[in-house]
């Protein structure tokens, strides 16, 4: 199999109850690449994110992450999910630990790496992402943009195969939305494999390798975002796009 | 004989303090007692079964439901008569007030357990700690912090509560205060308000440093 591929998704169906969320979706992410994937409210892309690391029973197909097939409920998913990094809406950093604890509390307890070589990591990177003098707060002390930086530097320090992004944006102000936006920009430019799903358009413009529009649980169309966006194939990604732009 | 001079005279004081010895036994037992059952119980309430659910609340409920005194009454008189089991008003006190803190402590547990959000269960696990690991670190500090002010408020009216002791014959604080009162009758007319500022006071000291304790802890897990 092709040492490049990171993740691979074949035929997955997800389904809750009488609602089928994701009908037969298959993708593949290349090493270095960054996929966004957009679409409607409840098209289901989160839901993608979610069966990838194995927080949703899945009712057919498969994930594999380096060939490894990615199955819920599974031992082997505590060993899998440290090579998958992911960022939620909503933070989930933990409230009753500082930032710094936060971030050091995988590598050291699940990876067993030295406390001491994984708290000069972890500084680096919250230097790196404008946060080095906040390593002692609490997150209740910080605004939602920097906690939603130290939640990405919380999952890169695993050092993750992938990153998966949850629409990390979807509960800030907006400008704290351009904080967090660009060192994720910064990971896609520095060769971070990433699928992130947001509502931003020009920053999935900016960021992404590839654009994956879904709808109603399927793939619609799947380009590179100069051809996306300037010259969609699909009648329902131009209907899609068109919901962004305003004219009188 | 002037009223204060009641708290003085012989072993007055002495005596209520053994009094409040009492009282604060029958409190610190049935609230250890009622931790302990009411972890098991509030872990009980968050499982998916309906049997047990239903029974935990269907306890939960008839507990609340009837005052603590018609349970004092029940347990001291009741298994005395249907059993012929001789109970201690103290035991029986003890009893009465597990069953009640046990109930009160599970509904706390439970509902610190449940207000816990999904996303700290779910970015604990996309970090890629064990189920151990998660509630070790990440799900139970939480749980005690929310906990703990509730727990020290709820201790605080179980000390009060066991006021209602006297009423099966417990000489606890405030059976002492009225023991000294009734025994000064004619000497110290007054001796009443005395004896039941003093009781006032000692409740006071032990409560007060309780309830600000929480309020800081409460606080301060904002």
């Amino acid at each position: 199999m092709n040492e490049d591929v990171v993740i691979e998704v074949r035929d997955l169906k997800k389904v809750f109850g009488e609602n089928v969320v994701i009908n037969g979706i298959s993708l593949t992410v290349k090493k270095g690449e960054t996929v966004v994937l957009i679409g409607p409210s409840g098209c289901g892309k989160s839901t993608l994110l979610r069966c990838l690391n194995g927080l949703e029973p899945i009712q057919g197909g498969s994930v594999l992450l380096h060939g490894e097939p990615v199955e819920y409920g599974k031992r082997s998913l505590y060993r899998i999910r440290q090579k998958i990094g992911m960022v939620f809406q909503d933070y989930g950093l933990f409230p009753h630990m500082t930032v710094l604890d936060n971030i050091i509390l995988a590598p050291v307890k699940v990876q067993k790496r030295s406390k001491q070589e994984v708290t000069e990591e972890a500084m680096s990177l919250l230097e790196r992402v404008g946060l080095g003098d906040k390593a002692k707060s609490y997150p209740s002390q910080l605004s939602g943009g920097q906690q939603q930086r130290a939640a990405i530097v919380r999952s890169l320090i695993v050092h993750p195969d992938i990153m998966l992004l949850d629409e990390i944006t979807a509960a800030l102000d907006p400008e704290m939305v351009h904080e967090v936006l660009n060192v994720v920009l910064d990971l896609a430019k520095n060769g971070s494999t990433m699928i992130i799903v947001t509502h931003e358009m020009a920053f999935a413009e900016a960021a992404a390798d590839r654009v994956i529009l879904m709808d109603g649980g399927i793939i619609v169309e799947e380009n590179p975002p100069e051809k996306f966006f300037r010259d969609p194939d699909t009648e329902r990604a131009r209907k899609f796009l068109s919901t962004f732009s305003y004219s009188r | 004989m002037k009223g204060y001079e009641v708290l003085f005279t012989g072993n007055n004081f002495l005596r209520l303090l053994s009094g409040l010895w009492v009282t604060l036994r029958i409190s610190l037992i049935s609230i250890g007692i009622s931790l302990v059952l009411g972890v098991l119980l509030g872990a009980a309430m968050t499982v998916r079964n309906k049997a047990v659910k239903a029974v935990c609340k269907v306890y939960l409920e008839v507990v609340r439901i009837m005052p603590q005194l018609v349970w004092l009454f029940i347990v001291f008189f009741g298994i005395t008569r249907s059993t012929g089991i001789n109970l201690s008003g103290e035991t029986a006190a003890i009893i009465v007030f597990t069953i009640w803190g046990t109930a009160e402590t599970g509904d706390l547990v439970r509902g610190a357990f449940v207000s816990i959000p999904a996303h700290q269960y779910e970015s604990g696990l996309a970090l890629g700690l064990g189920k151990a690991q998660l509630y070790f670190y990440v799900i139970l500090p939480q749980t005690v912090r929310r906990l703990t002010p509730n727990i020290i408020n709820l201790s605080t009216r179980m000390i009060k509560t066991t006021a209602l002791v006297s009423l099966i014959g417990v000489t606890e604080v405030l059976k002492v205060g009225k023991q000294i009162i009734d025994a000064n009758r004619y000497d110290a007319p007054d001796a009443a308000i005395w004896v039941y500022a003093a009781i006032f006071f000692m409740y006071f000291i032990i409560c007060f440093p309780l309830s600000v304790f929480s309020k800081k802890l409460a606080d301060r897990s904002k």
